[in-house]
């Protein structure tokens, strides 16, 4: 599959159905999961705030998910040189960032009503915002270098250091026993979530998940038109 | 004397008496132990209250003072394009650059630690802790933060950016080592939060040269 997709022609060829048909399939999805998540019961104990768990997990995940992406981009463009990797890595930051500012805006707007604070300094929430820290230097670090291929270079190894962030974010809940929560959902053993809460929240996982590919595909086609077009300058100021 | 000593020696002049040295951090981190009374309030329950932290906050602030020049000085007169043409392998360079800035800052503040913390009121008792925290930390600190100068060689506004990059990275060793600092002037273990300061410290030692050297070689192509 990368393979294949490395040639930018290629990518460009695949990307210009699969982006938006991978959007509309998010679409359905979403508005799936979202009126299934309004139609379930209320939780005994959180009431009406339980339909967040249709909407924070899955954005936190993309979040993740998204640097993850970032990061497999950075690998192969640091190791291959390839520049479509590059822009790939450089089109995934923005997206992951705005699910991951969402993620923790929905995760405040759910810890007033249920633990009383809209924000505490627990082991989750701060990796968390550590890893939006992260996604902030490496758009930084690229925009503060001139040329563009050291730019993309220095700040895919940034990305890649910024990595060891992932598992701390993924055990805090265990190291630390503190507010938030650890994980309900198991795909091999037994799910600590009601099995009527289980559909909606695969459906919007799933949504999410596809939209985060239709945006990165969008960003990343952007991404090597804005080069081309850079490219086609450079080629008319010469002849001019 | 073998290259890797000489290369020692001359980063540990560079680090001990250009730009001030250790001196310039130790000013700087006795400003910031100055100002916190002044803008939290100079009750001294309160105060002892912060007072480790506080003093883990000033060290990570002062670590990241002498950042700027640990390459940038090298990059702009071209001693760093012949250190990367020597025999010496970059991540060795890279490795003794920031061993010399560790040994040059992070241990005087290290040792200077402990009286500003006993200065706001923390019990003197916790002087070997906070020494060995400092020191573990300022290791951590070094290694990473050498890693974000490495990486904005070349860039416009260094220094800012360098801050951006690199406090990301500060935030485990600051949470483990206050956190260890906390629970000994608690009375409880603080052996777990040490473990892990000491882990993170040491992985960042081990790998930081290599994301350091790819990082200096990227500036110079």
């Amino acid at each position: 599959m990368i393979q294949l997709l490395a040639n930018p022609q290629r990518f460009m060829d695949f990307s210009r159905w699969a982006a938006p048909i991978l959007a509309a399939a998010a679409a359905i999805l979403l508005a799936a999961a979202f009126w299934l998540g309004f139609s379930v019961p209320e939780d005994y104990q959180q009431g009406d705030t339980v339909r967040l768990l249709f909407l924070h997990p899955q954005l936190a995940t993309v979040g993740m998910f998204a640097y993850a992406c970032l990061a497999g981009s950075a690998f192969f463009g640091l190791v291959f040189r390839h520049s479509l990797a590059d822009a790939a890595a450089r089109a995934a930051a923005p997206i992951g960032a705005g699910f991951t500012f969402l993620a923790l805006l929905t995760g405040s707007l759910w810890g007033r009503p249920m633990w009383g604070d809209w924000w505490v300094w627990d082991g989750r929430l701060t990796s968390y915002l550590i890893l939006f820290l992260v996604y902030l230097a490496y758009m930084a670090l690229l925009a503060a270098i001139d040329d563009e291929a050291k730019a993309a270079r220095a700040s895919n190894i940034l990305a890649l250091v910024g990595v060891i962030n992932l598992p701390i974010i993924k055990f805090s809940v265990d190291w630390w026993n503190t507010l938030h929560q650890t994980a309900s959902i198991s795909l091999t053993g037994e799910s600590g979530l009601a099995p009527v809460y289980l559909a909606p929240f695969f459906l919007s996982m799933i949504g999410f998940l596809m939209l985060f590919g239709s945006l990165w595909m969008v960003r990343t086609r952007a991404e090597v038109w804005r080069r081309k077009a850079g490219a086609l300058a450079v080629q008319l100021a010469g002849k001019a | 004397m073998t290259g890797v000593g000489v290369l020692f020696r001359r980063e540990l002049s560079l680090a001990w008496g250009k730009g001030g040295g250790p001196l310039l951090a130790l000013a700087f981190y006795a400003a910031v132990a100055t100002l916190l009374p002044l803008a939290v309030g100079a009750e001294p329950e309160r105060l002892k209250a912060v007072s480790t932290g506080s003093a883990w906050l000033a060290l990570a602030l002062a670590s990241l003072l002498s950042l700027e020049r640990l390459f940038e000085r090298d990059y702009e007169d071209g001693a760093l394009d012949l250190l990367a043409l020597g025999a010496t392998g970059l991540e060795t360079i890279c490795f003794i650059k920031c061993l010399a800035q560790w040994l040059a800052n992070g241990a005087p503040l290290a040792l200077a630690a402990p009286i500003a913390a006993i200065a706001l009121g923390a019990d003197p008792d916790l002087t070997p802790a906070i020494i060995v925290t400092a020191l573990l930390g300022g290791l951590g600190f070094a290694f990473t933060g050498g890693v974000g100068a490495a990486l904005s060689l070349g860039s416009r506004r260094g220094g800012v950016l360098i801050a951006v990059i690199v406090l990301p990275l500060f935030a485990p060793p600051v949470i483990f080592g206050a956190g260890a600092l906390e629970a000994f002037a608690s009375g409880l273990d603080g052996r777990t939060g040490l473990s892990f300061l000491a882990a993170y410290s040491l992985a960042a030692v081990a790998l930081g040269p290599f994301a350091m050297a790819a990082a200096c070689k990227n500036a110079l192509s």
